[in-house]
């Protein structure tokens, strides 16, 4: 079976050009930005075990960041010291990523690939992050089995996702694609979304450990995300590698 | 290549710019690599020349300059002020009634305010801010242009070289170049009356006390520095200032001592009264991808409480906070999300404390009978309640709103 849905890719890739546009299409993952990044990062400091404070905290560490999209999450990992190896199926996509990180002056690692394809050429990372591509593949089991084969052991994978609830479905879908306008419609198909223990049950599956889980809730009075306990609409979730 | 290359480009290196730097690479020490761009040469700044300006340095200023390193080379010349008086008394009238008085000495956070000369607070900064080494200070220098695109900003510098950059400031005050070039629109307010400052030298102690006295052409304030020394700011309609600073020495002096009293004894001025226009500028907004409007540039507004600087350092803390907390996560000093916190954080404080400030203006500028009254009863009776009094001590202070770390005294 295919691990990537085309109908998904192309719809990402007619997009391409609006990535790094703060007030575009793209703008709730802009804004969800902060949040999902003080998840990596914790749960990096926390399970690799690195001093907490320095600038270059991910400094010496193999990332790999799965449907990289434009870079909004593969940027600042770079700059946070990582390795980064940024895939994505959509060769659009990789094209304005690496136009983007070239004019910032950051050398990451861009292709055009797919995690199977990178997992053929035996390749392993530290860490593997998958943010909001859990919810577009069409066999979620198979891409977390192919997430944990490019984990070296002992490594770390943090993905993000939509809850299936029927909050998700009013406040993700609804609200957010045909209220606020923030989604373009068709961003979402409810019934691919995926609950924490669902993922949980499949992260053993693949031979991962789950971790630790976080929701994410929109503060409208700030104007931003905050990580939080509830999970019943946007959630993280990290799994590590057993080292035996 | 990469020595052109920035991750902040400052435009102005005066005091929010300098402390801006400052607090960058004091919170987050080889994280941001800062450049910044000043007209002045560096050894004008340096040799710190008395210019006749004075700041009023609010409690929560002096505990940033503090965390900056900057407050002990200027501590001997900063003047504590100990007391605050507040009178509308008629000229004529010996004897003035003060309608309210703020012991300042007695409040937990010690004085409310501090006095110093512009020159001095200014070398002290660049003093500061040479030693380190993400700063880069780039003067006599201007900005002649500059283009925003999605990746990157260029800045092209007037000497015709191109520097690269994540994110600039536009902290060059009230008439801002940059926040034209950026294309932000203002709203503006223009007064007919004109601000006189000057230095005054004195025969008696002033004990630390401040004067506001507010006069029908506008406030006048003394306010007291080190060696027996008050500098003034006095709000005179337009037509009426310029033909006091026409007048010879003995004839400002006499003027101002009509306005001072005699509590001082004999008074001398100390270099010559200079003036500036009061007018209020305020951006409709502070931020655009890739830059962001700080200190005057944002809000150039007259304060009735000379509490201008004191607004641009929040801006600078505040804007510190928000680029240093985004570094900890990898994010781009530029990016748009980052900075919409720091506007949401200052612009609706800034508009505010602007309305506040006209609206204060309108009430005691103005000679009419029932206002004088209103502003007697309303004034009394805060000197009657000590907690309402000591909300205006802590505004004064700047101790008031959602304090950004540097103005509690702690790096970003």
């Amino acid at each position: 079976m295919n691990i990537v849905d085309n109908d998904e890719v192309e719809r990402f890739a007619a997009m391409a050009g609006d990535w790094w546009n703060p007030t575009g299409k793209f703008r709730p993952l802009h804004q969800l930005g902060p949040a999902r990044l003080a998840f990596i990062r914790d749960e990096v400091v926390a399970h690799l075990r690195r001093e907490p404070r320095p600038a270059k905290i991910l400094a010496d560490l193999r990332v790999l960041d799965v449907g990289c999209g434009g870079g909004l999450v593969a940027e600042p990992l770079a700059r946070l010291g990582a390795a980064v190896t940024g895939i994505d199926p959509a060769a659009e996509n990789i094209a304005v990523a690496r136009a983007h990180a070239e004019a910032q002056g950051l050398a990451i690692d861009y292709r055009a690939a797919t995690t199977q394809d990178l997992a053929a050429g035996g390749e392993r990372f530290d860490c593997v992050v998958a943010m909001e591509v859990v919810e577009h593949v069409p066999d979620v089991p198979e891409f977390l089995r192919s997430c944990a084969a490019l984990m070296r052991p002992g490594g770390l994978l943090l993905v993000s996702t939509l809850n299936r609830t029927a909050k998700s479905y009013a406040l993700g879908i609804v609200a957010a694609e045909y209220l606020l306008g923030w989604l373009p419609r068709g961003t979402h198909q409810w019934q691919r979304f995926v609950t924490p223990e669902e993922l949980r049950g499949m992260f053993r599956d693949a031979g991962l450990e789950p971790i630790r889980e976080r929701g994410m809730s929109y503060d409208p009075l700030r104007a931003r995300w905050d990580l939080t306990d509830d999970c019943d609409v946007n959630y993280l979730s990290s799994a590590g590698r057993p080292v035996a | 290549m990469d020595s052109q290359r920035y991750d902040v480009i400052v435009g102005g290196g005066s005091f929010v710019g300098l402390a801006l730097a400052l607090g960058l690479a004091k919170s987050a020490p080889g994280t941001f690599r800062i450049a910044v761009v000043e007209r002045m040469p560096v050894s004008e700044a340096r040799a710190g020349g008395f210019d006749g300006r004075s700041v009023a340095l609010t409690a929560a200023a002096k505990h940033m300059l503090e965390a900056l390193g900057v407050w002990q080379a200027i501590a001997a010349d900063a003047q504590a002020v100990t007391a605050i008086d507040i009178t509308d008394s008629k000229l004529e009238i010996p004897i003035r009634s003060v309608l309210l008085n703020f012991d300042t000495a007695t409040e937990e956070d010690g004085a409310t305010a501090f006095i110093v000369e512009n020159a001095i607070l200014r070398r002290a900064l660049y003093a500061a801010a040479e030693t380190v080494a993400d700063i880069t200070i780039l003067a006599p220098e201007t900005i002649a242009a500059i283009d925003i695109a999605e990746a990157s900003a260029t800045v092209t510098l007037a000497s015709g070289r191109k520097l690269i950059a994540n994110f600039i400031v536009a902290a060059d005050g009230q008439r801002s170049a940059l926040r034209k070039m950026a294309g932000f629109k203002i709203v503006e307010w223009k007064s007919d009356q004109l601000a006189i400052v000057g230095t005054i030298a004195h025969e008696k102690p002033h004990d630390g006390r401040a004067v506001q006295h507010f006069l029908p052409s506008g406030p006048f304030a003394i306010l007291p520095m080190v060696d027996n020394r008050c500098s003034l700011v006095w709000t005179e309609r337009a037509d009426v200032a310029r033909r006091i600073l026409a007048l010879d020495e003995a004839g400002a002096l006499a003027e101002i001592e009509k306005r001072m009293g005699g509590r001082l004894g004999r008074l001398s001025i100390v270099g010559k009264l200079s003036s500036f226009p009061l007018s209020m500028t305020l951006s409709r907004g502070f931020v655009k991808p890739r830059i962001a409007l700080a200190g005057d540039a944002a809000h150039g507004l007259h304060w009735i409480a000379g509490q201008g600087l004191n607004h641009g350092l929040k801006d600078a803390a505040a804007l510190t906070e928000v680029l240093v907390d985004g570094a900890r996560l990898g994010l781009d000093p530029g990016d748009l999300t980052v900075l919409e916190r720091y506007e949401r954080w200052r612009r609706f404080d800034s508009a505010s404390a602007a309305m506040t400030a006209a609206a204060l203006n309108r009430l005691f500028a103005n000679d009419s009978g029932p206002l004088r009254m209103v502003r007697q009863l309303g004034l009394g009776m805060v000197d009657r309640m000590p907690r309402l009094k000591g909300f205006f001590m802590r505004e004064a202070a700047g101790l008031t709103g959602e304090l950004p770390k540097l103005l509690k005294g702690e790096l970003a």
